[in-house]
């Protein structure tokens, strides 16, 4: 039939080279095809772009309320409740430390605002693990069916991960493009802002990291976070970060947290 | 036996092209960006709400080389009242700093149906700004720079990327703080559901040591378009007198230690320059910095939030 449909030698020619391409697109893309069946490719062989590495901040915008700590009362551009400013005004950064909550502000919801280097590294196939040097914490993100187990709550709480599409992976053509989306919940209660603004154990965190490869090879990856606090928030909190990836880990130092500093 | 198949629907060659385009590569692929876009501006009010005015000498974070900070402390907010300045600092990079939503809508060609360039409306002070998606070349290096500058767009997979050209010389943070009209822009559109992250990477010969990444963050909105929104930046005469350009002569800026009264940070600081935007540069204003015991102005605030414009 195809013979008799393309009788003509080069649009036959074309068809068939057309196909071919079609299909190593979508092939290359991962994302569609009727391949073999067979286990699903782990995350870090799907990966939508290579994370892993050194990572250092730029803070070129929000520098006051980033870089140092940020006086009494300054809660401009925090969307709180309330009962949340009755907490924030009562900050006392010498009582957290004395009950040994220096780390209030080095938890999932803010960290990644802070001043800081990341260092990714892939922890097993499935398993994504973030080191900060601020404050020297640790994010695990779990890929696939990873269910968390039951326990207290910490600072960096539980966080599921996925290569995120902006499409749906059946549409055509198909997503061309993927980024990190992070979710994180069963967080201990701590601070969107140093001076004590405060996030409770209910908020839920969703992150977006999207890579930009510049023409000159520079990586870098903008960091998207929406904070949604039932308790303390009246609206979703949303805060940005970008990161330059360093071709090793020149100015990686881990610190303790500090609640004065 | 042919002519029995000649009746039959055939797939000719651009038929083919045709298909491939529909299933195929990811040139093609493309992010809906239509719509009305509110502002979500969770940050520094001081530099983009409107309402409070920045501190007028606060560079922190901004790589400036001595041109660019010499020209930022010259700078005097009266320059606004000035009729031909009215409008002369808000340059596409205004997008990533200012405190407005915007309005994005798709130009199509009228034969096949695609996409031949995105429009941003403007504000009440930034104007148009026009992202050209049909492969046209930017203008001579000579040719005339306006305030929308000329930006042409691909897709990167499926996020567009617009880079611009041809700006007038424009402001990177609301206080002054400038770049040149030898300045590109490099912009990013990441869409996340009804989140919107805009970052933009302004490179500035004239100005800059290195890139500046500037991010604001949208939200579909389904709220009517604030007047404001769509309205191009006027001029207005307030009667300053023909021929006088307020600014300050080096070394007479009367702000330079404004930040350090009012929040405590190092005058040092304040001016900028590549190192303040690196994690280390806490070490060096640590011993420097003074907190002050209350917020001092724009403290924001339950029932303060939200600031947010269309």
């Amino acid at each position: 039939m195809f013979c008799r449909t393309f009788r003509d030698r080069k649009t036959r020619a074309l068809v068939v080279a057309m196909a071919a391409l079609t299909l190593a697109t979508v092939q290359a893309y991962g994302q569609g095809g009727r391949g073999p069946a067979g286990p699903p490719p782990t995350a870090k062989v799907a990966e939508a772009f290579d994370p892993t590495g050194y990572w250092v901040s730029e803070i070129t915008q929000n520098w006051r309320l980033r870089m140092v700590t940020p006086p009494r009362g300054d809660y401009m551009g925090i969307p709180m409740t309330a009962e949340s400013k009755k907490i924030a005004d009562a900050w006392d950064p010498s009582k957290d430390e004395a009950a040994g909550n220096q780390c209030k502000y080095y938890g999932a919801a803010a960290i990644m605002t802070l001043p800081e280097r990341l260092h990714i590294t892939w922890q097993d196939d499935n398993t994504l693990r973030m080191d900060i040097d601020a404050g020297t914490q640790t994010r695990i993100f779990h890929f696939g069916d990873w269910k968390a187990p039951e326990g207290k709550p910490t600072w960096q709480g539980d966080s599921v991960a996925a290569w995120a599409s902006r499409r749906s992976p059946a549409s055509r053509p198909p997503p061309a493009s993927r980024y990190l989306q992070v979710t994180t919940t069963h967080m201990l209660a701590g601070y969107l802002r140093k001076n004590g603004v405060p996030y409770s154990d209910k908020a839920v965190l969703t992150e977006f990291y999207d890579p930009i490869q510049e023409p000159n090879g520079d990586m870098w990856m903008i960091v998207t976070t929406t904070v949604e606090d039932p308790a303390y928030l009246d609206q979703p909190l949303i805060l940005t970060a970008e990161f330059k990836k360093q071709a090793d880990a020149t100015g990686w130092e881990p610190t303790p947290c500090s609640a004065k500093w | 036996m042919a002519r029995v198949y000649d009746n039959r629907p055939r797939i000719s060659a651009g038929m083919a092209l045709a298909i491939l385009i529909a299933t195929g590569g990811p040139a093609f692929a493309q992010i809906d960006l239509s719509g009305m876009w509110a502002s979500r501006n969770y940050g520094d009010a001081l530099q983009n709400q409107p309402g409070p005015e920045p501190i007028p000498v606060d560079y922190v974070g901004i790589p400036f080389n001595k041109n660019g900070l010499t020209r930022a402390l010259s700078y005097s907010y009266s320059q606004f009242s000035m009729p031909d300045r009215t409008c002369a600092f808000y340059s596409p990079a205004y997008l990533v700093i200012g405190p407005f939503g915007m309005r994005i809508w798709n130009e199509t060609e009228p034969l096949n149906g695609s996409t031949i360039a995105w429009h941003i409306g403007g504000w009440e002070d930034l104007a148009p700004m026009t992202i050209w998606m049909d492969g046209r070349p930017h203008p001579s290096k000579y040719a005339l720079h306006d305030m929308s500058g000329f930006s042409t767009g691909a897709w990167d997979g499926d996020v567009l990327t617009a880079y611009t050209t041809h700006m007038k010389s424009g402001i990177v943070r609301r206080n002054g703080a400038p770049h040149s009209d030898q300045a590109t822009m490099t912009t990013r559109f990441f869409r996340h559901g009804d989140i919107l992250t805009v970052t933009a990477r302004i490179d500035d010969p004239v100005y800059l040591t290195q890139p500046l990444y500037l991010t604001r963050t949208f939200e579909v909105s389904v709220v009517a378009p604030a007047r404001t929104v769509g309205q191009p930046c006027t001029q207005v005469n307030e009667g300053v007198p023909e021929g006088a350009v307020p600014h300050y002569l080096p070394g007479k800026n009367p702000f330079l230690e404004e930040l350090t009264k009012t929040y405590g940070i190092p005058a040092d600081a304040a001016l900028g320059g590549a190192e303040t935007m690196l994690p280390e540069y806490r070490k060096k204003i640590k011993d420097g910095y003074k907190l002050p015991e209350r917020c001092p102005r724009a403290c924001g605030g339950p029932g303060g939030f939200p600031l947010r414009p269309n």
